[in-house]
């Protein structure tokens, strides 16, 4: 997975919203790219821009938003500059999404194993017969029971987490090279989200698929990513590999993300949570977006963007803090901790290296 | 089921018994006799006459006369259509009605999906709001002025189809379409407001996101799913065709029911008033109950429920 090659490639993405109101700047010059058979977390706020992001990917942006600027590169292919039918050739078959409901992305009125079967009756242009069969085998590697019964039932007939399964059979079916998973658990109970994530993670590794993972939930990241990035007022503020985010994290809003997350080590009445809200994008304000709710803001912030700092080869983050004549200061005790752990774990890993050579 | 269906079978013979009592005793209240117009009768004549009929009777023996005469099928005679047997009377008028009828309705819902359904694809353009102008119109304008307008501009001015009259397939086309105007605009509106919501919904956004062509999402999902709703308007659709068929029928010249309805009303016609509104009537509870069953059968989510039992 390390010299893996990009599949897709996210360059300076622009996108602006017309309302009523006004014009909402939803992406603020975002870049990130994606590796074969890795996921890539997206953390935010809602409102911070994940799921336009991930729209932009599938081409399924509403009619009021404009890109402004910037690239979406597909095996270096920009999806922004294609027609409808390209898009509809890759959307479903190279790149596919599991929605957010599984109570409402499902039509309610046709049988299940149609509904599965249909990308590849689109795509492949494969036999009613074929892709049934095909659906069927779907639906027993998402792990429904009674499969060759289930298959001529409809949606209503399913629990949120078996229609959860059969949405992810719906987007997996092709074998998509990129699957985009927008907060696929948000809607489910905490039992079924661990059965649902156990089930992609495993998924993944059969069809080596590249995941986005959208989430505001970073126990989900925790458990998921290969890499993580923290998005806020419609920018990217910092992006590194899940141990950096979670040990050794560096912008003052992934602190407030991680301090507001309860931990088996948080005592009781401790969780903290980041004061404020997020900027009006409409009027998005000079300077570090976060600065208003930053406890740590300096001058600087509320004049100039901070640009992206290197941390480590994977690693950067946009504050000012990391520059080198800004002061040192203590971030939160459960920040210190974690640096504390990350620390401990670097250096067995550099001795490891060390016996090594 | 069978429970279910015996069930609305009883509510329906009840709603009919109501229907029919309230006419009998409103039409009774109606002004004048059936021997209005008769001003040569001398009075032992008309007595004669209202005791044949059973007239002369207090009003609630006349009713429960007629009901229990009604129950056993017997709808009386008619006092003016040469005394002819109501029930024969509405047999040999029905066909003409249930051809424009039937004609209007189909009509009036195809061309109302047709364009019910672009109007919500191409939702605020000028394809939508011309289509919502003549929605507006249809519901608007009655009946009868459009009936007039399409007999004056194609059948005098053009001469493309008969003015009135009935006789063959070209006589029903003025008519008919004069009866689809309001099953149209209904239809029409009640079609995109559907479609507009199914078509803002997750599993079109999933359609999309499966890489399917606008127009299969329309063909394959939003279709159905925004038309199974249409059912429910069925019902109204009729009682629509119905009321407008009176007056339609009257302008055209049809011998159907609607227009002999009409002139049994002007007569004080009884029996011929009673006749028509049970058909009326009872034509419509049982496309309501017509309308449930098949609601039932062609949405998944109402079907289950028959299936464990």
């Amino acid at each position: 997975m390390d010299t893996s090659k990009k599949v897709l490639e996210v360059k300076n993405l622009k996108i602006d919203f017309h309302t009523y109101a006004g014009t909402v700047k939803a992406i603020r010059d975002v870049s990130f790219d994606l590796n074969q058979g890795e996921t890539l977390a997206i953390v935010g706020e809602s409102g911070s821009g994940k799921t336009v992001t991930t729209k932009t990917i599938m081409g399924l942006l509403a009619n009021n938003a404009e890109v402004v600027g910037g690239t979406v590169e597909f095996h270096g292919k920009d999806i922004l500059k294609m027609g409808d039918k390209d898009l509809q050739n890759i959307r479903g078959k190279d790149i596919a999404e599991i929605f957010q409901d599984p109570m409402t992305s499902l039509d309610p009125t046709m049988k299940i194993g149609r509904q599965i079967a249909e990308p590849l009756m689109i795509h492949k242009g494969v036999s009613k017969e074929k892709a049934m069969n095909r659906a069927l085998e779907m639906l027993k590697l998402v792990g429904i029971k009674d499969a060759e019964e289930r298959i001529n039932d409809y949606p209503h007939q399913f629990s949120g987490g078996m229609r959860q399964r059969i949405v992810i059979a719906i987007a997996l079916i092709c074998n998509p090279e990129v699957l985009i998973a927008d907060e696929p658990t948000t809607a489910l109970d905490v039992t079924i989200q661990a059965q649902i994530l156990d089930l992609m993670k495993e998924l993944q590794e059969k069809i080596s698929t590249s995941i986005i993972f959208i989430t505001h939930d970073l126990g989900v990241v925790a458990s998921m990513a290969d890499r993580v990035a923290v998005m806020y007022a419609g920018k990217i503020v910092e992006y590194g590999s899940v141990d950096e985010i979670f040990y050794n994290p560096q912008h003052p809003y992934t602190w407030g993300l991680l301090n507001s997350m309860p931990t088996l080590d948080t005592a009781k009445g401790q969780l903290e949570p980041i004061p404020g809200t997020p900027p009006d994008l409409l009027d998005p304000p000079v300077g570090d977006p976060f600065a208003a709710r930053n406890p740590y803001a300096m001058k600087i912030d509320e004049e100039q963007e901070p640009p992206f700092f290197k941390v480590s080869e994977s690693h950067y983050a946009a504050t000012w803090l990391l520059h080198p004549e800004a002061p040192k200061v203590t971030p939160p005790a459960e920040i210190t901790r974690r640096w504390k752990i990350y620390d401990e774990k670097f250096r067995i890993e550099s001795t490891n290296d060390a016996v090594g050579e | 089921m069978a429970r279910y269906l015996a069930k609305r079978v009883f509510y329906l013979l009840l709603t009919l018994f109501l229907i029919a009592s309230i006419t009998f005793f409103l039409m009774k209240l109606m002004p004048g006799t059936p021997l209005n117009n008769q001003a040569k009768l001398t009075k032992s004549q008309i007595q004669i006459i209202y005791e044949q009929y059973g007239l002369n009777k207090p009003v609630w023996q006349q009713y429960i006369d007629y009901m229990i005469n009604a129950a056993h099928g017997n709808f009386g005679t008619s006092f003016q259509f040469s005394n002819q047997e109501v029930s024969y009377l509405i047999g040999s008028r029905i066909g003409p009605s249930a051809t424009i009828g039937i004609q209007g309705m189909v009509l009036g819902v195809v061309l109302g999906i047709v364009t019910g359904s672009i109007s919500a694809i191409r939702k605020n353009t000028w394809v939508d709001g011309t289509a919502n102008i003549i929605s507006i119109l249809g519901l608007s304008v009655p009946s009868f002025v459009l009936a007039i307008v399409l007999q004056y501009y194609i059948g005098l001015k053009l001469q493309w189809l008969p003015v009135a009259g009935w006789g063959g397939f070209a006589s029903t086309v003025l008519p008919s379409i004069a009866l689809a105007a309001s099953p149209f605009a209904t239809t029409s509106r009640f079609v995109r407001t559907e479609m507009v919501d199914v078509l803002g919904s997750d599993y079109i956004e999933l359609a999309k996101a499966k890489g399917m062509s606008r127009m299969g999402i329309v063909y394959h999902h939003a279709l159905r799913n925004s038309l199974i709703p249409l059912v429910t308007v069925v019902g109204p659709l009729a009682v629509a065709i119905m009321t407008g068929s009176m007056v339609v029928e009257n302008i055209f010249s049809i011998p159907g029911i609607g227009e002999q309805f009409v002139k049994s009303i002007l007569t004080n016609d009884y029996p011929t008033i009673m006749g028509v509104t049970m058909l009326y009537s009872g034509l419509l509870v049982l496309v309501l109950l017509l309308t449930d069953i098949i609601y039932g059968i062609i949405d998944p989510r109402i079907r289950i429920t028959g299936k464990g039992a």
